[in-house]
């Protein structure tokens, strides 16, 4: 399993986390390069049959990460995003996919340390759980 | 077909050093649709402009990608760049290969390997951009100005007097503020009031200034250039218009006896009252609440000797509207008072009083007329205790930040009480002497070698009474930290100054952020310290954090500045990231449902409901419809809308999904 | 709920009187309050001094005894126990690494499960307290809280740290009459008893006279520390003053099971230096 170096995607929101991860950039600290961002105006636009599209896709495990509560740039986005994960948990778990493969965080344009922290962790999780081998099992399921 | 064209910065060696461009830029050569793929020391220079815009020209590019920092940095660089080749700005994007890459990673294949992957995903969605154009929004070149302290005051005259006109809303009966309560300002020692009132004045008399005292902000709706205000202008109980400001009303109000605010609680008032004698405007408010007719129903004396039948007290609250450009939230700020230093006994000992206490009995307008008197007996008191740091800087009282203003008028205070009662004996506890300011050192020196306070390092664990003195109890730890009482007549607290009450309603009536101590948040604390994270909302004075007078001025100053650069265009352009609702031709002429979920969604009331009719008028549908000018391009309506029907134009759902494919290589796009 | 207590060496020896009415109460409460089982020195003010590990070990030793025995609280009557103990749950919550090195110092798996708490949060936890007073205790009484039963403020989260009102309200329950006062935090010498009786002497002697000047009938104290030198060293405070102080310093706990008609030899008042002589007062007064 050493060997084995997961595929994650994280979808981040532009104010907090993604500048978040440009300061984690600026601060030189090292983390796992497993890790890609994709980036949105906020947390509240990502539609999460994205997340599944990414699993349908062969990703391994996926970050969404955005302003802290009461600190969206759009007063309300992550609210909305949290709401969403709370169903979407349900739907992952029925679907038969581990929760653990998706981490849920908050991090600010302040936190480019907590950035790094979560992705090493998450990186570290996924490599625990293994790669996501049952994707091919999501495809025709409706999720585009 | 696709001609996009990849620009891969070794931004010198901050890329190049852990990520080979090389292979990066060749490996980008081969993503189909790519026409066009190189590398360069430093794209953002002229040179590596010139590069993107000569690439645009000859090789027809119709997207393209700059795989170099975070767009936060140089996007806007980029766009420029790309709009001078004539290509649309928006048909170009970044990939962060530095912040997101280089910079966190060692060198090695997979530093390189991740940086192609960015640079791919970018690829993928560049594609699927498209050209937009600017949205356009017309200014309404009033401002509104919250709060008629100096900040405000400062702020209005400023903005006034570069032409635009100014609705100035202050919630008490008079314009003013804190400053008119304070007796002389540091470190010149000039009478506030002397200073102030030709400003409020200036106020009142400048014919681009509306000044609504004795009203408060209701609600606000719209955006940037184009807000919506309703300002509850609350009784006065009183037709202003009738009204000379004779005064004979306060004279002759039998219910006398009412704490006056302005004198911090030391002095009395009638019912019908004007806060002081240079209030602007100097119209009487009827305190209903205490008003003798309010409370029995009979007395009326007012309305009998008015000379001009102004009293109204059938009056009511009167709703007005306004439509505004910009705001300037200078709101101000407070100092503690209550149930905070019970082990001080304030609250409990009439003779331990706050600052603002102090200023109106040194004030010669205040309750004492400038004597200093103790306001359990009245007595000259002949030794004083000031104690700096009542609650500030103190993390067990929950308020962490120095209150910036105590030191100094701490120094103040212990000086006019010297040069007011010459043998008397003025004793400052401090923790440390935060005295940065021009001349301001200089002031506090001159009040510890010439005026011989006693300034004694220390924070004051007690104060209680024994014997009719006030025992201050702390220990000098400059001289071994021996314990240390001293019977004092009269204590003053510096204490901690706090937001205003109400700082939270209003930062949610204005969609404005704020700290956790309810200060309200500037958009970045360097860089852009007077405007807020709603555009067209800009901050002034201690509204922000506890502020002197000079630095509120210039903040003011600097409000009103970024107002003035607002309303020198007669056009707002605004980026057009912002969410479309999906509109076809007939039959279905929009797939949009018209369930109108994404309607409660969107923070910015966004989302209009629009009616789709046929020649003859006759309905067909209804569906949503987003004002351009409200929404801010968050994308949550996008998320949540079941048929898929809003679209935001930047982050589409065909780019990113284009996006998510491309990183895990599973789209068309894989190589 | 469980509740443990942890008497310490003094309820057992210079303060046996504060124990006997603790336990006198709690039999008439109907509480049980089974002994830590194994307990040993909490470390005083001698500990902490010497070894930090040591200070923290042995009230560690001691709230995992408890943990063990499934208590789910412990009642620590004695404020500088009470203090030892709860600042060590607190660091050791706080420091997985310093709770592992300290477990392993004292051989047990300490998780922390067990509550700590003072007599005042254990009074003030039974419902009712006022439906078990059968004669109100008229007094005007002192309410004297000592430095340690709500400091540090960080760790103890109890009260508000330098105008305390909790034991104010509980004597008010028990139908006294609290003074205020500037004394009821202020140092009483504590440890220096018997190192610089003199400073004791000074320091207890401003408690006492700012309390009898203020009309107080009695001090209550929740300390074994403060009582002692409040009422075993009164005559050196007398000699300090140069006057005869005559008010009388009562546990809390005895002044509860007065008010309850709990006989005054089972609450062992007579154990006191300063006779317990209180005139009784009138319904009305």
């Amino acid at each position: 399993m050493s060997d084995f170096n997961p595929k994650i995607v994280a979808f981040v929101c532009n104010w907090c986390t993604y500048a978040g991860a440009d300061l984690t950039g600026t601060s030189r600290m090292k983390y796992s390069p497993q890790v890609s961002i994709i980036r949105f105006p906020c947390t509240g636009r990502i539609d999460f049959m994205l997340l599944l599209k990414a699993f349908a896709s062969g990703a391994d495990g996926i970050i969404v990460s955005g302003c802290h509560p009461n600190d969206c740039h759009y007063s309300s986005g992550n609210f909305h995003a949290r709401r969403r994960w709370i169903v979407f948990r349900s739907l992952l778990d029925f679907l038969g996919i581990d929760v653990r493969r998706v981490r849920f965080s908050w991090v600010s344009a302040a936190e480019g340390a907590k950035w790094a922290q979560l992705v090493n962790e998450t990186a570290e999780q996924i490599r625990l759980l293994g790669p996501f081998k049952r994707y091919h099992q999501l495809r025709g399921l409706g999720v585009e | 077909m696709a001609r996009i064209g990849v620009f891969v910065c070794h931004c010198g060696e901050n890329i190049s050093a852990t990520v080979d461009v090389k292979k990066v830029a060749e490996a980008a050569s081969r993503i189909p649709g790519v026409a066009h793929s190189v590398e360069y020391k430093y794209m953002c220079s002229d040179p590596g402009q010139q590069m993107i815009r000569n690439a645009i020209r000859e090789k027809n590019l119709t997207g393209v990608v700059v795989a170099a920092c975070s767009p936060r940095m140089h996007e806007p660089t980029f766009r420029r760049a790309c709009a001078e080749a004539g290509l649309n700005p928006f048909l170009c994007e970044m990939a962060n290969i530095r912040e997101h890459c280089s910079w966190v990673h060692e060198k090695s294949e997979a530093t390189t390997h991740k940086a192609f992957d960015i640079v791919r995903t970018l690829v993928a969605k560049v594609k699927r951009n498209k050209a937009l154009l600017p949205i356009k929004v017309p200014v309404t070149k009033t401002a509104l100005v919250l709060g008629g302290g100096i900040a405000g005051i400062q702020a209005s005259l400023d903005i006034a007097n570069s032409g635009h006109k100014v609705i100035l809303v202050e919630k008490e009966p008079s314009i003013g503020g804190h400053m008119s309560q304070l007796s002389e300002t540091f470190p010149t020692l000039d009478c506030s009031q002397c200073i102030l009132t030709p400003r409020m004045v200036e106020v009142a008399q400048h014919p681009n200034i509306t000044l609504h005292s004795y009203s408060e902000l209701e609600s606000m709706d719209g955006f940037i250039g184009n807000f919506k205000v309703r300002i509850r202008k609350k009784a006065r109980s009183l037709d202003e218009k009738l009204c000379t400001g004779c005064g004979l009303c306060v004279q002759k109000c039998p219910s006398k006896k009412i704490s006056s605010e302005f004198d911090a609680g030391l002095g009395l008032r009638p019912a019908i009252y004007v806060p002081f004698p240079q209030a602007v405007p100097n119209k009487p408010v009827i305190d209903r609440e205490h008003c003798t007719y309010y409370r029995t129903g009979k007395c009326r004396l007012c309305e009998k000797i008015c000379p001009t039948q102004a009293i109204r007290f059938d009056q009511e609250d009167e709703i007005i509207e306004a439509d505004i450009g910009a705001v300037v939230v200078a709101t101000g700020f407070d100092i503690k008072h209550g149930d905070f230093f019970p082990e001080y006994g304030y609250g409990k000992y009439k003779d331990v009083i706050d600052g603002l206490q102090f200023e109106r009995l040194a004030s010669a307008s205040g309750p004492t007329l400038g004597e200093i008197r103790r306001p359990s007996d009245g007595q000259v008191p002949q030794t004083v205790v000031f104690v700096a740091c009542a609650g500030s800087r103190d993390p067990a009282k929950g308020i962490e930040y120095c209150s910036k203003i105590c030191c100094m008028y701490t120094a103040k205070h212990a000086m006019l009480y010297k040069h007011k009662v010459h043998h008397g004996k003025p004793f400052v506890f401090y923790m440390d002497i935060r005295a940065g300011g021009k001349m301001y050192e200089e002031f506090v020196r001159r009040a510890m070698e010439e005026d011989g306070v006693q300034y004694i390092r220390s924070r004051v664990s007690r104060i209680y009474e024994r014997g009719g003195k006030l025992v201050v109890k702390g220990a000098d730890t400059l001289l071994g930290s021996r314990p240390l009482e001293i019977e004092a007549d009269l204590v003053v607290l510096a204490t901690a100054g706090v937001a205003q009450a109400g700082a939270e309603q209003l930062a949610q009536r204005l969609h404005v952020s704020f700290d956790a101590h309810k200060f309200y948040a500037e958009a970045h604390p360097k860089l852009r310290p007077v405007e807020t994270n709603t555009a067209g909302i800009f901050l002034a004075g201690a509204c922000q954090a506890p502020k002197d007078i000079p630095e509120s001025v210039a903040q003011a100053s600097g409000a009103a500045a970024k107002v003035a650069i607002l309303f020198s265009q007669s056009e707002l352009v605004r980026e057009p990231l912002i969410a479309v609702v999906d509109r076809q031709a007939p039959p279905l002429y929009s797939s949009c449902v018209g369930c109108f979920l994404c309607q409660p969604s969107c923070p910015y009331q966004a989302i209009e409901k629009e009616e789709i009719r046929d020649r003859d008028g006759q309905l067909i549908k209804t569906i949503a419809k987003v004002n351009p000018g409200l929404c801010q391009g968050c994308g949550t309506c996008v998320a949540l809308c079941r048929t898929k029907s809003i679209d935001i134009q930047g982050f589409s759902h065909e780019q990113v999904y284009a996006e998510v494919l491309a990183l895990l290589n599973r789209g068309e796009d894989n190589v | 709920m469980k509740t443990g207590f942890y008497p310490g060496c003094s309820m057992k020896g210079s303060a046996r009187e504060y124990s006997e009415s603790l336990l006198a109460v709690a039999r008439e409460l109907g509480r049980e309050l089974p002994e830590v089982p194994d307990w040993n020195c909490c470390g005083a003010t001698a500990a902490h001094n010497i070894d930090t590990d040591l200070a923290l070990a042995l009230p560690a030793r001691i709230l995992a005894a408890a943990e063990k025995d499934g208590m789910n609280e412990v009642l620590v009557p004695c404020a500088a126990c009470y203090s030892r103990l709860s600042v060590t749950r607190h660091e050791l919550l706080d420091d997985e690494a310093l709770r592992n090195k300290i477990s392993g110092l004292v051989e047990a798996d300490y998780q922390g499960t067990a509550k700590v708490v003072n007599i005042i949060e254990w009074l003030a936890s039974i419902p009712d307290l006022e439906a078990w007073v059968k004669k109100p205790f008229a007094h005007r009484v002192a309410c004297y809280y000592g430095c340690l039963l709500v400091r540090p403020p960080g760790v103890v989260k109890f009260d508000r740290p330098e105008e305390p009102q909790s034991m104010d309200l509980l004597l008010k329950k028990m139908g006294a009459e609290p003074i205020d006062w500037a004394f009821k935090t202020e140092c009483c010498g504590a440890g220096f008893s018997v190192s610089r009786t003199d400073l004791v002497a000074k320091l207890s002697g401003l408690i006492l006279e700012d309390a009898v000047s203020r009309g107080a009938e009695a001090v209550i104290v929740a300390c074994p520390m403060c009582h002692l030198n409040l009422d075993m060293r009164r005559p050196q405070i007398e000699k300090q003053v140069g006057k005869k102080i005559n008010i009388p310093v009562i546990y809390i706990t005895q002044a509860l099971g007065l008010a309850m008609g709990i006989p005054a030899r089972k609450l062992g008042l007579q154990r006191h230096k300063v006779a317990v002589k209180l005139s009784p007062r009138t319904a009305e007064s």
